[in-house]
């Protein structure tokens, strides 16, 4: 293939996908690629767009890598429209008069929202739901609203509605058909959907036919209908469907369809073999795909075919899973039961609100479509009937019966075909699944980042752990997740044993459960354990010997083998009265200072020997340890807060104070660090810690597993609008499960990504309390805040410990001559190797 | 106390057993460091097994004195100490470093009389790494 030039018109989800997978996947020798984006900002992830309203910024719902497109040299003409195609010369132009070549040109111009042409329609406060912009007016005119109608009550419609809803406004949805969502929603499970909506606060108008909009009387807008009703409304939402943006096409004489739609053939090309067309603009055997995985779809087919080889698209499926306003929702195949000859099973529940219908063929064979209100525990298991064409069990209607304890768990990943898509989102089929473990790569963790599966809406997480931990038994493979060799026990099993036996020492579970003596990595973790469950005082004689040195000194060993100390400072809050304190210590120990990355002080070149005089020291001046050595709570960082911040909204500071004194002290897998931010400004950096706080107008919303470090996570949104109780208590649920559960050394982010059903169903856990052990959570951490004890002062009250524990040599008063100290600054640091050579120091064992 | 096992027990002829403490100074199951002709060395107890060893404190990996701060137990059979900086673990009786059998540090002779600890030190300089 020659040199091509290709340009793409619209940085949409599917422009951007199609340019990143063309350039990751083919020779992109061959190739220069230019696209226009009519938007100020690359491509974003319009999916999670609701995420907007949440606190996610655009920065975050940016689908392109910072300066992916650079490094592959892709030209980009951000803020600039193309307006018109030459077909002849092939010539696109833009608005801001760019003109480019192309060889071949692609059309990913994505669809605009459809507003009825009804009189007032334009006013002011009348708006869309499609871009960041967009979301950008709703914020600003919801903040002088009282209410908000939604016009439109399909699925993004119902999502702009739980918007307006948590943004505090009366909320109305108006539907011109007679029920909710009636592309996906057959009528049972339209009207389960609006009983549930309704309860929710959100009130719905069905068979409504908006005729006028004008000044209303007690609000903004009065809106009209045919009926003859009226309903009155600060805010409109047009929500009514999109249309494709087809103009370019149509004015270069491409084919279009009746209604609209740039018409493609199955390998996606215009009627014009050079012009492609993918995503929501494209028209397809007269369908529009108003969803993003049948345009990544597109996209693939084009890249394949300018590969050379000979993908086809046939059709896409349409099946959606959804949580609207937390009602669980899913829509499968023919789910109106349109098809010959179709015949259902209905299941439905008013007590609980449930509405399942199962739409079989006529011979009662297969699966062809299904209709979820309220449960959609049973989703993907239809959905792998349907998709691969599985033969119906013998008694179809189970698969949408409640389950009753006992059955059998459902379709076992076993029984699916290699070609069974497991991950719709990334195009993932078993067989790749299967492939990737051939090569080695097996555990979980790997799978989902090598494969992408399971990184999108996250949907298939269970089916993907069921089919590797069934292909790890056909292989006879266990992934061996024994700690270390003397105890042949995960960390969560141990963590168990000890519960249930009741266990107290080291040597006590060694001897009933392991072998030898024990190991760097079994004994810490188990201290940890025995530390946590029990809340013992970490260096009695029972501990002390099983944990690193910076626990059996508490403080945290450096280079040169002497400790920094770090006292507590809860939230970052200190008075002067402390701060001159910590200054004196420093100078009367000579020790070197610094403020950490945390909010806090640290104190460097501290000798073993020296640890308990500066701790009476700092003890006398009421500070406590700050546990920068231990695997527990660090710090809670905090922001200004509205104590003092123009923008503050809620205490900050006092949050993040009344939080790290709750949990100090909690012995945990890994560190724990939280923040609280008193706006969405977001300056205590919430969202990249275990636990963030980030207060808003109707109180707090909570973050979790969030970090930094080596492969920084940001932390995913996981209640909003807690009241202060509410908050605690969520709280302290996740981090005695996360406590009991994760693995050692695995931090919230981890844990939590291996946790079958992720981030829903640790809300299952700790807001829906599934497991029903919320009660003894909430027990077992206020055991723990009750009987924390300051290590630093227990440890000052024994000095017999501290004598025989803490002096240097067991024999003589003499210091390690090994620690030598240089200036610099104004300050001491460890000197380094060429300057040791130069300052004559006897180095002890060197010959 | 004598079935307190030694390891090294050849008293050569320019060692000299030298005591150190009372063994009731010795921590369980952990080390502690003793000054010996102007030499660090660790001593570990474990108490299970009832073994004392005798180390160099001297780390060559991160060039401190830290080895008697570090966790002790087994691997392989073999007792071990992990030096607390950067993990290394050294087996007590031979020194041999199981990361990398080039590394070796001195072992001692150790051994308990009348309750009194007593380590056998050469009376020239001792070399390490
Ligand atoms: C002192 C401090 C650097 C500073 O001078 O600012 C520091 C020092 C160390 N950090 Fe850190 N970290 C410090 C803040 C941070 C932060 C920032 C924060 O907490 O806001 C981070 C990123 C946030 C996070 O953890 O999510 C951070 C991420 C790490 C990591 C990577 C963790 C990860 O999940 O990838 C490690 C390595 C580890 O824990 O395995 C680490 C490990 C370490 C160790 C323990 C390395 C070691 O083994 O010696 C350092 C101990 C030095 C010492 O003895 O004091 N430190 N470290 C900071 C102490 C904060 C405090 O007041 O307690
Ligand atoms: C709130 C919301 C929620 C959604 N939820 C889901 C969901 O849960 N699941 C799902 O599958 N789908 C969902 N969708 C739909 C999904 O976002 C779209 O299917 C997807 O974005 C389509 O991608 P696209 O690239 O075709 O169009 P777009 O992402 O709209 O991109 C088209 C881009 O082209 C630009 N453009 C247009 N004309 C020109 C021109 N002449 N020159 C330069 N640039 C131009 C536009 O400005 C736009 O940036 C949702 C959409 C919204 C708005
Ligand atoms: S970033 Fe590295 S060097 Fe700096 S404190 Fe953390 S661990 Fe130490
Ligand atoms: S199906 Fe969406 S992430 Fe896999």
């Amino acid at each position: 293939m020659a040199h091509q030039q290709i340009v793409v018109v619209g940085n949409g989800m599917v422009g951007h996908y199609f340019i990143e997978n063309l350039v990751t996947h083919s020779q992109s020798a061959e190739f220069s690629v230019t696209t226009f984006c009519e938007e100020p900002r690359l491509a974003y992830d319009r999916v999670h767009l609701s995420e907007f309203f949440s606190g996610k910024t655009a920065e975050q719902l940016s689908l392109v890598e910072p300066g992916f497109y650079e490094k592959h040299g892709i030209t980009v003409h951000l803020s600039d429209k193309a307006v018109s195609i030459d077909r002849d010369k092939q010539i696109v132009t833009s608005a801001n008069g760019v003109e480019v070549h192309y060889d071949i040109l692609i059309l990913a111009t994505g669809s605009y929202p459809f507003v009825p042409p009804v009189e007032g329609h334009d006013r002011e406060h009348c708006l869309v739901y499609r871009t960041i912009e967009d979301l950008e007016a709703i914020q600003a005119s919801a903040s002088r609203s009282r209410s908000g109608t939604v016009v439109g009550g399909g699925l993004l419609g119902l999502e702009a509605a739980k918007a307006l809803k948590d943004m505090g406004l009366d909320t109305h949805v108006v539907e011109f058909a007679p029920r909710l969502m009636a592309v996906q929603l057959d009528e049972g499970g339209g009207n389960m959907l609006r009983r549930k909506i309704e309860a929710l606060d959100v009130t719905v108008h069905t068979s409504k036919n908006t005729t006028l909009i004008t000044d209303g009387k007690e609000s903004r807008h009065q809106m009209q209908f045919a009926d003859g009703e009226i309903l009155e409304t600060d805010l409109v939402l047009f929500s009514a469907g999109i249309r494709p943006r087809d103009e370019l096409a149509r004015d270069c004489q491409l084919e279009v369809g009746p209604r609209g739609g740039i018409a493609i053939n199955d390998y996606c090309q215009t009627s014009d073999p050079n012009i492609y067309a993918i995503g929501e603009c494209a028209l397809w055997n007269q369908q529009i795909f108003g969803l993003v995985a049948p345009g990544y779809q597109m996209a693939r087919v084009v890249i394949d075919r300018l590969s050379g080889e000979n993908a086809r698209f046939t059709s896409a499926d349409m099946s959606t899973k959804l949580k609207l306003l937390g009602v669980d929702v899913g829509s499968i195949g023919d789910a109106h039961a349109r098809s010959q000859g179709a015949r259902s099973y209905v299941y439905q529940n008013e007590w609980d609100e449930v509405y399942k219908r199962l739409v079989v063929s006529e011979d009662g064979l297969k699966v062809i479509g299904a209709v979820l209100v309220g449960d959609n525990d049973s989703y993907n298991e239809i959905m792998q009937y349907y998709l691969n064409g599985i033969d119906l069990p013998e008694t179809p209607e189970a698969l949408i019966l409640p389950r009753v304890e006992g059955s059998t768990a459902g379709l076992g990943a076993d029984a699916l075909p290699a070609s069974a898509t497991i991950c719709s989102c990334h195009n993932v089929n078993k067989s790749d699944i299967v492939n990737l473990m051939d090569n080695g790569v097996v555990a979980l963790a790997d799978i989902k980042s090598e494969s992408k599966a399971s990184s999108g809406c996250g949907g298939c997480a269970a089916l993907l752990k069921s089919v590797v931990d069934c292909e790890l038994a056909q292989r006879g493979m266990t992934i061996n997740n024994d700690i270390c060799e003397h105890f042949p026990f995960t960390r969560q099993e141990i963590y168990h044993m000890i519960i249930v036996e009741e266990i107290k020492t080291f040597d006590a579970l060694l001897d009933k459960h392991g072998k030898g003596a024990g190991c760097d990595i079994c004994k810490p973790a188990i201290g940890s354990i025995l530390a946590s469950y029990w809340n013992d005082y970490v260096l009695s004689d029972k501990f002390y010997n099983l944990q690193d040195t910076n626990d059996t000194f508490l403080a945290n060993m450096q280079k040169d083998g002497t400790y920094s100390v770090i006292p507590r400072i809860a939230g970052g809050e200190i008075t002067p009265e402390k701060l001159i304190k910590l200054g004196e210590i420093a100078r009367k120990y000579q020790l070197y200072t610094k403020i950490t990355g945390a909010q806090r002080i640290d104190m460097f070149g501290a000798r073993q020997e020296q640890l308990p005089l500066i701790w009476s020291d700092l003890v006398e001046a009421g500070f406590e340890t700050g546990h920068a050595y231990a695997k527990a709570l660090r710090t809670v960082k905090s922001c200004v807060g509205s104590t003092w911040c123009r923008y503050g909204v809620l205490d900050s500071v006092g949050k993040a104070i009344d939080l790290e004194n709750r949990y100090k002290g909690l012995r945990s897998p890994h560190k724990l660090k939280f923040a609280v931010s008193g706006c969405t400004r977001e300056c205590a950096e919430a969202q990249s810690k275990d636990v963030g706080v980030i207060a808003t107008e109707n109180g707090w919303n909570m973050y979790v597993c969030g970090n930094g470090g080596m492969k920084p996570r940001h932390a995913d949104l996981f209640a909003t609008d807690l009241d202060d109780d509410t908050l605690v208590k969520y709280i302290d649920r996740l981090l005695m499960f996360y406590t009991r559960t994760a693995d050692r050394l695995q931090r919230t982010s981890v844990w939590m990504e291996n946790l079958e059903g992720g981030l829903n169903y640790l809300r299952d856990v700790i807001i829906d309390d599934k497991l029903g052990i919320c009660a003894e959570l909430e027990q077992q951490m206020q055991h723990i805040v009750d009987s924390y004890q300051c290590e630093w002062k227990t440890t000052l009250s024994d000095q017999e410990m501290l004598n025989k524990r803490f002096r240097y040599f067991v024999n003589s008063d003499a210091t390690d001559n090994n620690v030598v100290l240089i200036e610099e600054r104004g300050q001491k640091r460890p000197a380094r190797e060429e300057e040791r050579k130069q300052i004559p120091v006897h180095l002890v064992n060197s010959a | 106390m004598q079935h307190l096992s030694t390891q090294n027990m050849t008293d050569t002829n320019n060692s000299k057993w030298q005591t150190v403490c009372n063994k009731d100074e010795l921590l369980l199951n952990a080390g502690i460091c003793a000054l010996i002709q102007g030499m660090q060395i660790a001593v570990f107890y474990f108490a299970k097994q009832q073994h004392i060893y005798a180390v160099q404190n001297y780390d060559p990996y991160s060039k401190a004195n830290v080895l008697s701060r570090g966790i002790i137990g087994d691997l392989n059979g073999q007792p071990v100490v992990a030096s607390p900086i950067y993990k290394q673990h050294f087996n007590l009786q031979t020194g041999k470093c199981l990361e990398d059998e080039a590394v070796t540090i001195q072992t001692y002779p150790i051994r308990i009389v009348d309750d009194q600890v007593e380590i056998a030190v050469a009376t020239q300089t001792v070399t390490s790494i």
